[in-house]
């Protein structure tokens, strides 16, 4: 199961706070995470994220699961940019990204995935006028929090397939039912969400999801 | 009430169903068939899944091609693969992902898809992560989330396939117990007791259509 970004429930002050105003909270975080250059100023940054965590009682076995996803990310990319760019540019990067996936999986351990939707469609509201259709973008950003858990689950069962082949070492043997996996899983849900009354606006001709049984 | 008026249809130059004339009053009808019999097709035009290349489906005397998502608000379909169909985190929200569009608040929302994983035996699964929910509890959860819209139909198109033989009767049972017109796909024919009508179709065609018994002989005899 994917460590990153699933809601973890719970009563804390994170849990309770608006998705509207958390959501933009994790962007002022991101830009001033882009915009400080200061090792010593990012570093405050990600003492205030780590702080979110405390305050969020997140269980300690999430943030170890999250760590041991995210250090080794973060040791690949200084390790690359120390070389490349020297040890001041590389610690920059690496806090910089730390603080962005932390403040990211700190909003979506403590929110909803119906919640950001419902925020983003409120956000949007105003935008209508101009063509956007808010619960599109919405339903877009559910879709796409749930099919990283998704993917990942298809990619884990693929891999287990390989390896019972004896063929985890070839890149077809993992790509290819990957994708065919993928692309059946996507025609499918298109069905379950026309099914759902998805893409129905106030009665036009149907949409046809031809498949055969 | 379902019709089918000589519907057919095709996938370029393959004859999926062919000349297929029902009118199902029924509570509680099965298609059953071979695997690319045709049968899921056919289960598939009753909610305008698939619109029919000739002849036409009404359900309740609207039609699927002209007015599809009328008719999708009467009829609710369940498949095959639960997972493939849940589409939010946790089982919550997957129900009140339904009734998104029923314009009711979000706090709503929850309090009523709290209520209908009560009912089906998913209480205390609505902060649970849909996708480690067991194979049965995920086609229940499949399942409410089509009864949280309260539909008059519900196809269902082989769900017990993916069960074991506990879940498959348990899945069963509820589906005996709905207030909702059932048509069900299936290959498990000891499933069927209580079912007043069985459609066998073969090669897109209806061959047998009778109450259980004499229906299913003449799909066993079909398969040899």
């Amino acid at each position: 199961m994917n460590p990153l970004g699933l809601y973890e429930p719970g009563t804390g002050p994170l849990h309770r706070a608006a998705a509207g105003p958390k959501l933009v909270g994790v962007m002022v975080v991101v830009t001033l995470a882009v915009v400080l250059g200061e090792p010593a100023a990012l570093a405050v940054l990600c003492a205030v994220v780590a702080v979110g965590y405390a305050v969020a009682w997140v269980p300690p076995r999430r943030v170890w699961r999250l760590l041991r996803t995210a250090l080794p990310l973060l040791a690949l990319i200084f390790a690359v940019q120390a070389l490349l760019l020297g040890p001041l540019p590389a610690t920059t990067a690496t806090l910089r990204l730390a603080v962005a996936i932390g403040v990211a999986t700190l909003f979506t351990l403590t929110t909803r995935v119906d919640a950001v939707v419902t925020a983003v469609e409120r956000g949007l509201r105003p935008l209508r006028r101009f063509g956007v259709r808010p619960e599109r973008v919405g339903l877009l950003v559910g879709l796409t929090v749930a099919a990283v858990g998704t993917l990942a689950g298809i990619a884990a069962e693929v891999r287990a397939a390989a390896r019972a082949r004896g063929a985890e070492r070839s890149v077809v043997a993992f790509a290819a039912p990957f994708l065919v996996r993928t692309l059946r899983h996507a025609d499918r849900l298109g069905e379950a969400l026309t099914a759902r009354g998805w893409g129905d606006e106030p009665d036009e001709p149907g949409v046809s999801a031809a498949r055969r049984g | 009430m379902i019709e089918f008026d000589g519907v057919g249809h095709r996938y370029g130059d393959r004859v999926v169903l062919a000349d297929v004339t029902l009118r199902l009053p029924q509570k509680r009808v099965a298609f059953v068939g071979a695997n690319g019999s045709g049968k899921s097709t056919l289960a598939r035009t009753i909610n305008g899944l698939v619109l029919p290349t000739s002849g036409r489906v009404l359900v309740d005397g609207v039609d699927t091609a002209r007015r599809g998502a009328q008719v999708r608000r009467r009829v609710g379909f369940v498949f095959t693969d639960p997972d493939s169909q849940i589409v939010m985190p946790t089982a919550g929200e997957d129900v009140a992902f339904s009734l998104r569009r029923a314009g009711l608040s979000r706090a709503e929302r929850a309090r009523r898809a709290g209520e209908v994983l009560a009912e089906h035996g998913l209480a205390g699964y609505a902060d649970h992560p849909a996708h480690q929910l067991s194979g049965g509890q995920k086609q229940l959860l499949a399942l409410c989330g089509m009864l949280a819209l309260d539909p008059d139909v519900l196809v269902c198109d082989e769900p017990t396939t993916l069960l074991d033989l506990r879940n498959k009767r348990r899945f069963v049972d509820l589906l005996a117990g709905l207030r909702q017109q059932v048509v069900l796909v299936t290959h498990d024919l000891d499933l069927l007791d209580g079912f007043e009508r069985v459609v066998v179709v073969d090669g897109g065609r209806v061959v047998a259509d009778d109450e259980p018994a004499p229906a299913l002989r003449h799909y066993r005899a079909l398969a040899g």
